[in-house]
């Protein structure tokens, strides 16, 4: 056996699982369909916990503390105070919002913009939002940080944002465990739905798979097509699902964005990267395989030639 | 070639369609296994390819134990045997080229030597120029020529044959018939189950009749050496 016409062999079956699958197109679209489905939903999840986790990421350490300074302080002793307080070794970044901006802020988004009109003076104070330095995002050293913050005269109040940052950390950390679940679940799925549709085909062929043998065709020979028919599967499932999630993103990527843009972040939602797409591809290919190898093993040892 | 020595075979029906043959078919040789119909002509030839397994005995082919072969050189051992059926287990849905093709492919045989041996084949039974057709497209003779085309396609060293003419008038039976002489000129081992007696008569090769499960007349009185050993 030369290796060309080894791999000629392989070109053979894989075209011949092709033509089949062109020759039934409703009944292998529904299986496709089917295999898509149970990829696309786990998939789809951590599309979802992953875009989570980077909405939430500019709380980087889960700390953020809120410097409110009292309303008489004036803006050069505010900026004073940020560029005294960017000199501690704990602490990574200041940012200096000063009370004309958080007001503009205000009554852009929260809708109160003509009651504020009726107010003489600018009743917020300015605020330094201070970023611990990386390695500085314990409790302890947060807890240490805002009682430094909390001694200065010109401080009303310290308050640290990480509480219900915590809270969806933990219950992204719920989602994540579902989201595996999920996937095993629907892999399994994948796996019962090509293999059956594998051993209705090969009960389908049956005559074909007895001469086959009869005139010296090995098992491994055999099964050969039904395991391309199952990685065809697989594959055009997968796909079909990179389509259904990218088309799903697309979708809410605009109301996302308006969304995001009120919070007065820059945040855009995010499809499928690289290594996403190759993991839904890459599990397709092999659950197919997989699901036609375990069915094709299992019939085709039942189907011997009788004369 | 080919040894049986006192091999019974009994279905998992219970019925017992051989009970105790003992037969040798030698090398180059072509032989006529006849008797009625049920008597275990077609038992014999399912031993032969393999399609069953022994109850009781020994059949060896080519050397070869049956019984003791594992499934995994059943294979390779089915390729060695070229076997020509009654119904001739054609694929319909494929082309005269690819059944004939078929033995090559499982063999993995490069494509060149794929289609230089089919034409072969084919020429061999007068249908080359008839590849692209269907078998269904095919006069019953020469669907059995295109089963025969197969069996030879990869020249195995012994050709088996279960009724080839059974749906054939006199005529193209004849002429299968010759067919098979021809591949016993050659070298091929051939062995023809048949209950047309006119035509064994004819071709004036040794016959084996099975009755009732037994070797009647010569079979049984070359007993070959291997047996004697047991």
């Amino acid at each position: 056996m030369s290796l060309g016409s080894y791999s000629a062999r392989h070109v053979q079956a894989f075209l011949g699982a092709l033509g089949r699958l062109a020759r039934a197109p409703l009944a292998s679209f529904l299986t496709v369909l089917v295999v898509a489905l149970a990829l696309a939903l786990p998939m789809g999840l951590k599309v979802l916990v992953s875009n989570a986790r980077v909405a939430t990421g500019d709380f980087k350490g889960a700390v953020d503390i809120s410097v409110y300074l009292k309303t008489d302080v004036a803006l050069t002793k505010a900026q004073q105070l940020a560029a005294s307080a960017r000199e501690r070794p704990d602490v990574g970044d200041v940012t200096l919002i000063p009370a004309e901006q958080a007001l503009e802020e205000f009554r852009t988004y929260s809708g109160f913009g003509a009651a504020l009109e009726v107010l003489r003076e600018n009743p917020l104070p300015h605020v330094l939002q201070v970023h611990p330095a990386p390695g500085a995002g314990s409790a302890a050293a947060v807890e240490s940080l805002r009682r430094y913050f909390s001694a200065w005269p010109e401080v009303d109040l310290v308050q640290i944002d990480s509480e219900w940052v915590m809270r969806f950390n933990a219950i992204l950390d719920v989602l994540r465990k579902v989201l595996l679940l999920a996937a095993a679940l629907l892999g399994l799925g994948v796996l019962a739905v090509v293999g059956n549709t594998i051993r209705l085909e090969i009960l389908n062929r049956r005559a074909e798979i007895e001469v086959t043998k009869l005139v010296g065709g090995s098992n491994g020979f055999v099964r050969r097509p039904f395991l391309y028919t199952g990685l065809l599967y697989g594959l055009a499932g997968a796909v079909l699902a990179w389509g259904i999630i990218t088309a799903t993103v697309l979708v809410l990527a605009g109301p996302v964005a308006t969304l995001a843009q009120l919070y007065g972040s820059q945040y855009a939602l995010a499809g499928l990267d690289a290594r996403d797409s190759g993991i839904l591809l890459g599990s397709g290919a092999v659950l197919g395989w997989l699901g036609a190898w375990i069915s094709a093993s299992r019939h085709l040892r039942e189907i011997e030639p009788r004369a | 070639m080919i040894v049986f020595d006192r091999v019974a075979k009994r279905y998992p029906n219970g019925r017992e369609a051989l009970a105790g043959v003992t037969l040798r078919v030698n090398p180059g040789e072509m032989v006529f296994l006849t008797g009625k119909s049920g008597a275990g002509k077609s038992t014999v030839l399912k031993l032969i390819a393999l399609l069953e397994r022994p109850t009781r005995g020994t059949v060896l082919i080519n050397g070869k134990n049956t019984s003791t072969l594992k499934a995994r050189h059943i294979p390779a051992f089915r390729r060695h045997i070229g076997v020509v059926f009654q119904d001739h287990k054609l694929l319909a849905d494929r082309p005269v080229y690819d059944n004939v093709a078929l033995p090559l492919v499982v063999a993995d045989t490069p494509l060149r030597e794929i289609d230089k041996r089919v034409r072969a084949a084919l020429d061999q039974v007068g249908l080359l120029g008839k590849e692209r057709m269907s078998p269904l497209e095919l006069s019953v003779g020469e669907q059995q020529r295109v089963g025969i085309a197969r069996a030879v396609v990869s020249k195995p060293p012994l050709l088996i044959a279960d009724e080839p003419t059974g749906n054939l008038d006199p005529d193209l039976a004849l002429e299968v018939m010759r067919l098979f002489k021809r591949f016993q000129e050659v070298g091929v081992t051939v062995v023809v189950a048949t209950h047309d007696v006119h035509l064994v008569r004819e071709f004036g090769q040794r016959e084996i009749v099975i009755e009732n499960g037994h070797v009647r007349g010569s079979g049984a009185d070359d007993l070959p050496s291997v047996v004697a050993r047991r």
